[in-house]
C-alpha cells in the first residue's frame, strides 16, 4: 500500500525491498522500490528536513536541517562527506546500508549536496568493510550519467578514526586523528572549505523525506522522535543484526524483533561504547525515544543496543571494554591517553577482586575530572561508559572481592572482530516483514 | 570585558606551568595535566591568565578575550 506521493506505509522503509544475503541492490531495483530522486529546491529540501524532524544518527543527534542550513550559509562551500566510518565495533547498521543500499545513501548524498551548494560526494569507508567500498564503488560506476563527482575513500580502522574532525584531517592530509576545535569542519573541513559530514543512516532518511515528504516521515514514530531508526541489537538474543524499528517501540519489542533473549538479562548497553549500561528491569519499561533514554541517562548513540545475559559478569566486559577503549586513544590528548590507561587498570582491578570501595571512588574522580578535557569526545564517551558500569554493577564488586564471581565470558564484540559482515546470515522472514530485518 | 581560558590538549605536554602562575583556576591532574574548573577569568586575574599563556612553552594555554 502507498500512499498518495508514494511512500510505502509501515515498516520497512530504509531496508525496503533487501534480499536475504543477496548482491547490492542495483540502481534499477532501487528506483522501484523507491522511485526517482526528485528534483526539489535547496530551500525546499531543507525546509522538508526541518518539518521532519530528522536528527543525525551517527551517534550526535544533531538536527539535519540546522547542519544543512549551516553549511549552505557559507561560501566556497567544499565536499559533502559520507562518514561510513562506523567504528563502533558493536554496530552495523552503516555497513550494511553501504554493502546493500548504497544508491539510497548515495540519493541522500546528492540531494544534500544540492542542497548546500556543493558539487562533490566523497563516500568515506573503512577499509575493512571492503564489501561496502565495492558496492560504493560500483553505484558511483551505476551512476556515470549524473554527472555529480562521486568517490569512495577507506580509512584504517580505529574507534576515533571516525570522529568528524579526525576524519577532515585523514582527507586533508591522511592523518586520521582528531583536530583540536574550533574550526569546526562546516567552517573550515576539506580543503580548508566549510564541509558537510553526515552519517550513512542520516542521508538515507533524507533521501526518502525528499521523495516522500515530512508528513509521511511522521506517520511513524513520535512526535518528539518521528520516523524509524537502524538498530544494531547483539549480546544475549536469538537473531542478533540490523534491524528498522519505528521511534516510540518499546524495548521488549526491540529484543523480541531480534529473536528474543536467550536468557535472563541483568542489563542492556545503550548505544554502544560511549553508552550507558541501564539495568534490565529498568531498561525493559523503556521505549526507543530520546526522552525515555535520557531519563535513565543514555542516549541511541550510534543505535547499537547489548543485551547482556544473567550468565554473563557485567565487571569483566565491561572492563574488557574499558582496556579497548584506553587503547583506542589517538593518543594526543593527556588526559585521555593517562586518564583512560589507569581507569582501564583500575577497573580490570575491580574485577579482579583485588580492589574495593576505595578504587571505585578513585575511578570515579578520575572520570569526572577527565570529562571535557579532550579534543575530541573519546574520553567523555569512555568516562559515560564507565560511570554507568560503576553504577549498574557496583554490588558485583564485593562479589568480586571475596572471589565468587561465577559468570561466564559473554564476548561482547571489540574492534570489530565479532561482529559478522553485515547480509552473511538473515534472521527471520524478510519479505513483508513487520520489522526490516537483516544480518 | 571578559576572558575565556582554554587549554589546547593536543599540544599540552604537562609542563604545568600555567598552575605555577595561575592556582587560582588552574590546578593539576594526577598525571600532571591542568584542569580548568572555570574557564571564564575574573577581570582582576586577566593580567596573571596572560603571564600564563605566555610561560606556555608548548602555546597550549588560550586566552580569549573580548
Amino acid at each position: 500500500m502507498s500512499t498518495a506521493n508514494g511512500g510505502h506505509h509501515g515498516l520497512p522503509r530504509l531496508l525496503a525491498g533487501l534480499k536475504p544475503g543477496g548482491r547490492p541492490m542495483s540502481l534499477a531495483a532501487h528506483h522501484r522500490i523507491h522511485g526517482p530522486v526528485p528534483s526539489i529546491a535547496p530551500h525546499q529540501l531543507i525546509e522538508e528536513v526541518e518539518r521532519s524532524g530528522l536528527r543525525g544518527r551517527g551517534g550526535a543527534d544533531f538536527p539535519t536541517a540546522r547542519k544543512l542550513q549551516t553549511v549552505a550559509d557559507r561560501k566556497r562551500v567544499g565536499a559533502v562527506v559520507v562518514n561510513g566510518s562506523e567504528t563502533e565495533p558493536a554496530s552495523a547498521k552503516d555497513r550494511l546500508l553501504l554493502a546493500r543500499l548504497p544508491h539510497l545513501v548515495l540519493d541522500g548524498a546528492v540531494l544534500a549536496a544540492r542542497a548546500v551548494g556543493s558539487s562533490e560526494v566523497i563516500v568515506k569507508v573503512g577499509q575493512n568493510a571492503t564489501d561496502a567500498v565495492r558496492a560504493v564503488d560500483d553505484a558511483i560506476m551505476e551512476r556515470e550519467s549524473e554527472r555529480f563527482r562521486m568517490s569512495v575513500l577507506t580509512g584504517p580502522d580505529g574507534y576515533v578514526t571516525g570522529e568528524e574532525s579526525a576524519v577532515v584531517h585523514y582527507l586533508n592530509d591522511s592523518t586520521p586523528k582528531p583536530t583540536f576545535i574550533p574550526p569546526r569542519p562546516f567552517e573550515r573541513g576539506y580543503r580548508g572549505r566549510p564541509t558537510l559530514i553526515q552519517n550513512p543512516e542520516t542521508l538515507a532518511q533524507l533521501a526518502l523525506v525528499a521523495r516522500f515528504g515530512s508528513r509521511w516521515y511522521r506517520e511513524l514514530g513520535t512526535v518528539a522522535d518521528p520516523g524509524s531508526a537502524l538498530v544494531t541489537i547483539t549480546g544475549a538474543v536469538r537473531a542478533p543484526g540490523v534491524y528498522e524499528l519505528a521511534f516510540g517501540t518499546p524495548m521488549a519489542d526491540l529484543l523480541d524483533a531480534a529473536g528474543g533473549r536467550t536468557e535472563p538479562l541483568q542489563a542492556l548497553l545503550v548505544g554502544g561504547y560511549f553508552g550507558t549500561w541501564v539495568d534490565a528491569s529498568a531498561a525493559v519499561a523503556l521505549r526507543l525515544a530520546r526522552e525515555d533514554l535520557r531519563s535513565v541517562g543514555c542516549s541511541l548513540g550510534s543505535g547499537v543496543l547489548i543485551a547482556l545475559g544473567e550468565s554473563a559478569c557485567g565487571l569483566h566486559e565491561s572492563a574488557r571494554v574499558i582496556s579497548y577503549l584506553a587503547e583506542q586513544s589517538a593518543g594526543q590528548c593527556g588526559p585521555c591517553v593517562y586518564g583512560l590507561r589507569s581507569i582501564a587498570d583500575s577497573v580490570g582491578a575491580l574485577a579482579g577482586g583485588v580492589a574495593g570501595p576505595r578504587e571505585r571512588e578513585r575511578v570515579l574522580r578520575w572520570a569526572g575530572e577527565i570529562r571535557g578535557r579532550g579534543a575530541c569526545h573519546h574520553p567523555d564517551g569512555a568516562v559515560r561508559f564507565v560511570e554507568s558500569t560503576l553504577r549498574v554493577f557496583a554490588s558485583d564488586i564485593e562479589t568480586h572481592r571475596r572471589g565468587r564471581c561465577t559468570a561466564r565470558p559473554a564476548g561482547l564484540p571489540l574492534g570489530g572482530s565479532a561482529v559478522e559482515p553485515p547480509g552473511s546470515r538473515v534472521a527471520g522472514p524478510l519479505a513483508g516483514a513487520r520489522r526490516g530485518l537483516v544480518r | 570585558m571578559s576572558a575565556i581560558l582554554r587549554i589546547n590538549p593536543i599540544a599540552c605536554e604537562a609542563h604545568g606551568l600555567c598552575a605555577e602562575l595561575l592556582p587560582e583556576l588552574i590546578r593539576l591532574d594526577d598525571w600532571g595535566y591542568p584542569i580548568l574548573d572555570e574557564p571564564e577569568v575574573p577581570p582582576d586575574l586577566v593580567g596573571l591568565a596572560r603571564r600564563a599563556v605566555d610561560a606556555c612553552p608548548t602555546l597550549a594555554v588560550l586566552l580569549d578575550e573580548s
